[in-house]
């Protein structure tokens, strides 16, 4: 087992190196330059050349990889043009933000998603079994966009009940933290819980005609033991590894969401730098995310042969 | 988007795999509605300038923002436009786009990932690598900076989101390649003497086709999201022509005044992608042989 | 770096509860803003929103009032030699920057040189025509021009007038944005990347009588319409760019009140004479851009799109400017004028034009609309949605038509004119070239009489109406809504929130 976690840890360096040249080099392919659009209505071009010089950005392309990785490799992940500011500050300070939320968010899953699968399962093809399919597929077919708009405009708009956008910190003020972002948390969540549903019902009619439980419904025990000390026991750990790589995607998936609510997060930070052509947060961001979902997956993976130990071998 | 498909395909000998399928699918409600709701869908795409009442480019300026009447089913838009016509054409849009996308996600895809899993080692190490790789890149921004290079235009934004999607089948084809290649059946096919490329495609392919085919509908799920999305960013379809994203973005500044303008398209984007979900789940009901009939 | 990471993670958690305390103060507000700022530098900043924030925390040495004034701020007064190369400005005593600096002369020369010579400076050229800074006293500062420059004084009325502390400055370098320290109202308290930016009041301020409110946060919040909610409820006291088609609303709302000025600059349609790769209808004959002007109708646009609320306009200063010249009124739309101009032209239809648009909503509408109307004139609109940052790289290569391109205003009508219509200018990016018009703008910044400054532009814009490198839709109005318990605000025509007067009720 440990020969397989080392050989995936030694597979996550050249991954890694694919994810930044990926990065590199589409960005450099965009149109627009970002000496240009930094210059915005301020066109002058003697200026314009001296951003150049000094972001490096007069020099081939591989050059400027080269310098960019050299300062990765002694923990400097470059300055954001447009704000002056070292990338790896606005990691720190992006960072607790989209944990919160992906953390909500997770929370969020796993209330409806679980027991969503698990009645589904036991009442297979009930009518019951219906309505909660249907009901965890509205979650993975609703654009996150576009729930997004429709409960600002009902919850704030409309009703008034919730901030429409802004972020508070939980140390400042977790009431207020909580209302800021409970939006946001179940659009995203509740596009995860209808995976989780999905993979918890499979895993659940599994577990539910396999042996040991046959095994244990012989023994006349009680059905909901049965169904929750028996069968959930073995059907969940597929479902937790699932949930964390869901985790993984939700650290950098919530680029839309965040831009809608105006959470300062990941999500917005990058997808502003795109547009910016802010080429060192870009890179930044995408690489701490990338980095974040395949140890997570890694650390899945793991999770997975230590509760199978079948597939230890 | 990430299943784990584990199914060996135990053919059982009586009836074709697919007839079989078929006929598990069937006795799926929820399967049947979808597929039912795609066919109705497809039609009104093809049917478009038959449906709809108005032309989906003509501006009214005189009936601009006007809420949902008997002449305006779902009102209209911030220039006065029909938005019934609007939906009716701007599902060309999005299927077309959930379809192409996903096409050209297959067709690179599939011969990668069976050059991964039967071809020389070195290429699986590389190929892989690049999976993981996109893989762990978001896809959304993935997705957008492809868009923002080709440029915005419907057709590009196929492209990207095609190239995006591409690593799931790589690794979906590698993987169920990896479990087939064993099998007796291709390994006596090898023992005869029959070519690489012949057992790929003649043995191998059609036994990773049910996998696929799930994956391809779930795809399309996704892949109308994405276009949505990068239509809601500007970075899709162009104006005038209708696109449901496109006509959401429109639609967020008016959300206090002209509400109406949010609903109809995102209601069509949600039933679509909905359609094609209920399909999806369906026919791994149908393919997975775990399930008992 | 994992190390350094959680460090600052540690740092930054430990430091919120003491921000928290603060921002619940008395006589605080909250402004939504419609971006997030750039770098907070008067020197290396470029974005209109950016200089919003200025006004509280970087007073400069002039300021405009609401009829485009020029006022004093940090300046006292200012005098041009005769022969208009030199101008001597009297700075304010007594006056301190948020460290304790004295503002003097030297400071001054300081602030200026910085703005002229920094590497990266956006106000290098504002004050291109500056030869050199003189100390004249330790309260007067003289500079030297290159050549008779009328448009200087309003060109310190902004970031270019800003004066910043010499000590802050040299010690934080190029980093000095992260925590500017300048002579305004406010100070700066702290800043989160896309999510806020506080000040507090300068216990030491010049003009502190007239600072009512103790804290302010600025709150970056993109969509227009959930920057409305927050107001309606309460979230923020105040926002800026509110859109034309909510006006109606905040005016019914119970607890609103809105502040309105039109704007300095103006929404135009550039045309691309001088570099058309595509060879097409418009570049060749400045008959068909006639044409293609006379098939819009301004007012109707203003109408569908803006609820009537802007200001059509054929000028690149609004028809209230007192430069607008009114021999040259705005033109009706005449669908008939603009076939007779083709025809005459020989050019065939449909003609086809390659309009690029940046991408936004609202701009998007203003194409779709113009559209519509140019296609009964015969022209085929095709329009291309472009990123801004494509768009610009588009537009500087000649690969475009038409290009729906704003401009947010200087107080001078140099600025709205001289860098689009000269030869070789860096906005130019309809490539005109007329040696006419270049001499007139020369003639009209090197006059100090308005009058004379007026007459040198009549010619300059008789000219471009004939020959339409631009087309001039419409002026926006800045639209600002708040919260009925602040009073006292006026709105001035740059669209600049200014916080001194401001009272909380």
């Amino acid at each position: 087992m440990f020969s397989l976690i080392a050989r995936r840890l030694v597979q996550l360096l050249p991954t890694l190196i694919i994810v930044s040249i990926l990065i590199f080099g589409l960005q450099h392919l965009l149109p627009g330059d970002p000496a240009t659009i930094m210059a915005g209505e301020e066109r002058d071009p003697e200026v314009i050349a001296q951003i150049r010089a000094q972001y490096r950005l007069d020099q081939p392309i591989p050059v400027q990889y080269f310098a960019w990785v050299k300062g990765v490799l002694v923990g400097d992940l470059g300055e954001s043009m447009r704000l002056k500011q070292p990338v790896s500050e606005l990691v720190a300070q992006k960072l607790p933000v989209t944990l919160q939320l992906a953390a909500m968010a997770m929370v969020i899953a796993i209330l409806i998603g679980i027991p969503a699968g698990i009645i589904s399962a036991v009442k297979k093809d009930s009518w019951l079994d219906y309505v909660v399919n249907v009901v965890s597929l509205w979650g993975i077919s609703t654009p996150n966009f576009w729930l997004g708009i429709m409960m600002i405009f009902l919850f704030s708009v409309h009703l008034g009940w919730l901030p429409a956008s802004g972020y508070v910190s939980p140390f400042i003020d977790p009431w207020m933290s909580f209302k800021t972002t409970i939006m946001p948390a179940f659009v995203l969540g509740n596009a995860i819980a209808g995976v989780l549903m999905r993979h918890t019902r499979a895993a659940m009619l599994q577990a539910l005609g396999s042996d040991y439980v046959r095994t244990a419904r012989a023994k006349g025990l009680f059905e909901p033991r049965i169904i929750l000390h028996h069968a959930m026991r073995n059907a969940l750990t597929p479902v937790i590894t699932l949930g964390a790589l869901e985790f993984g995607t939700l650290l950098s998936g919530a680029v839309l969401t965040e831009q809608i609510f105006t959470i300062p997060g990941f999500g917005k930070l990058i997808v502003d730098a795109v547009f910016n052509r802010d080429y060192a947060v870009v890179q930044g961001v995408v690489l701490v995310t990338s980095a974040t979902y395949i140890l997570l997956n890694l650390l899945a993976d793991i999770g997975y042969i230590l509760v199978n130990p079948r597939l230890r071998a | 988007m990430s299943g784990s498909l584990v199914a060996t395909a135990e053919a059982i000998r009586v009836e074709s795999p697919a007839r079989r399928a078929w006929r598990r699918l069937k006795r799926r409600k929820g399967a049947m509605v979808g597929l039912g709701i795609i066919i109705l869908l497809v039609l009104m795409a093809i049917f478009a300038p038959l449906l709809a009442p108005y032309d989906p480019t003509q501006q009214s300026w005189s009936l601009v923002r006007k809420a949902p009447s008997a002449a305006h089913w779902f009102g209209t838009d911030e220039v006065g436009r029909d938005l019934f016509a609007r939906i009716i054409y701007g599902a060309r849009a999005s299927l077309s786009a959930g379809v192409i996308s996903v096409g050209i996600a297959i067709l690179i895809g599939v011969p990668l990932g069976l050059i991964a899993g039967y071809g020389p080692a070195w290429a699986d190490i590389v190929l892989s690598r690049i999976t993981d790789a996109m893989l762990a890149c978001p896809f959304l921004i993935l997705a957008i900076a492809l868009a923002a290079f080709l440029g915005p235009s419907l057709a590009n934004a196929m492209i990207a989101i095609g190239i995006t999607a591409t690593p799931i089948f790589v690794r979906l084809t590698r993987g169920q390649v990896m479990s087939v290649k064993v099998e007796d059946y291709v390994e006596s096919a090898r023992a005869i003497g029959n070519p690489k490329w012949r057992i790929a495609l003649v043995h191998i392919l059609p036994n990773v086709m049910p996998q696929l085919l799930v994956q391809i509908t779930l795809t399309i799920a996704t892949a109308v999201i994405a276009e949505a999305s990068l239509s809601f960013l500007g970075l899709g379809q162009q104006p005038p022509a209708p696109s449901w994203g496109s006509m959401l973005n429109a639609a967020q500044r008016f959300l206090t005044n002209a509400p109406w303008m949010a609903v109809s398209p995102g209601l069509a984007i949600f039933l679509t992608v909905l359609s094609f979900n209920l399909l999806g789940d369906g026919l791994r009901d149908a393919f997975d042989p775990r399930v008992r009939d | 770096m994992i190390l350094s990471l959680r460090n600052r993670l540690l740092i930054s958690v430990l430091a919120l509860p003491l921000v928290a305390g603060a921002a619940f103060a008395q006589g605080a507000i909250r402004i939504g803003l419609a971006e997030d700022p750039d770098v907070l530098d008067p020197t290396l900043a470029r974005t209109y929103v950016g200089r919003i924030v200025f006004a509280s925390i970087c007073d400069k040495l002039f300021d405009i009032d609401a009829k485009l004034n020029i006022v004093p701020q940090l300046a006292l007064s200012h005098e041009t030699a005769a022969d208009g190369k030199a101008v001597t400005i009297k700075l304010r005593p007594g006056v301190t920057f948020h460290d304790g600096e004295a503002l003097d002369a030297e400071a001054a020369k300081y602030s200026l040189e910085r703005h002229m010579t920094m590497s990266g400076s956006f106000r290098r050229s504002e004050l291109s025509q500056v030869d050199k800074v003189e100390v004249v006293d330790p309260l007067t500062i003289r500079l030297l021009l290159k050549t008779p420059f009328s448009p200087l004084i309003a060109q310190l009325t902004d970031r270019a007038g800003m004066m910043v502390s010499p000590k802050a400055a040299k010690e934080a370098g190029d980093k000095f944005g992260q925590r500017p320290v300048c002579a305004g109202p406010y100070k700066f308290v702290e800043r989160v990347q896309q999510d806020r930016i506080v000040v507090e009041k300068f216990a030491n301020y010049w003009n502190k009588a007239n600072v009512h409110i103790d804290k302010v946060t600025y709150v970056p919040i993109t969509d227009s319409t959930v920057r409305l909610a927050n107001l309606k409820s309460g979230q923020l006291d105040l926002i800026e760019r509110a859109l034309a088609t909510d006006i109606k609303d905040i005016r019914a709302s119970a607890g609103l009140k809105l502040a309105t000025a039109f704007e300095l600059g103006y929404q135009g349609l550039t045309l691309n004479i001088g570099k058309d790769e595509a060879k097409g209808g418009l570049s060749s004959d400045a008959r068909v851009r006639q044409a293609f002007e006379a098939s819009l109708d301004r007012e109707a646009l203003n109408q569908v799109v803006f609820n009537g609320e802007f200001k059509p306009g054929n000028q690149w200063v609004s028809p209230l400017n007192s430069y607008y010249q009114e021999s040259l009124p705005v033109g009706k739309r005449d669908i008939a004028k603009a076939k007779k101009l083709i025809t005459e032209s020989g050019v065939k239809t449909p003609i086809a034009v390659d309009l690029m648009v940046p991408n936004n909503p609202e701009t998007r509408q203003v194409a779709e609309v113009m559209q519509a109307m140019a296609a009964e004139a015969g022209f085929d609109v095709k329009l291309r949605v472009t990123e801004f940052a494509t768009s610009l790289k588009e537009a500087e290569a000649g690969k475009y038509q038409a290009y729906l391109l704003a401009w947010s205003g200087r107080t001078d009508p140099d600025g709205n004119i001289i860098s689009f219509a000269q030869t070789g200018a860096p906005n130019n990016y309809s490539a005109y070239s007329n040696p006419d018009v270049d001499a007139a703008l020369t003639d009209a910044r090197t006059k100090n009489d308005p009058k004379e400054r007026k007459a040198a532009y009549l010619k300059a814009s008789t000219q471009l109406l004939k020959d339409l490198p631009v087309i001039y839709l419409y002026h926006r109005l800045v639209i600002i809504a708040h919260r009925d318990r602040l009073t006292g605000y006026e709105q001035m025509p740059d669209g600049l929130v200014r916080l001194t007067g401001l009272k909380l009720k």
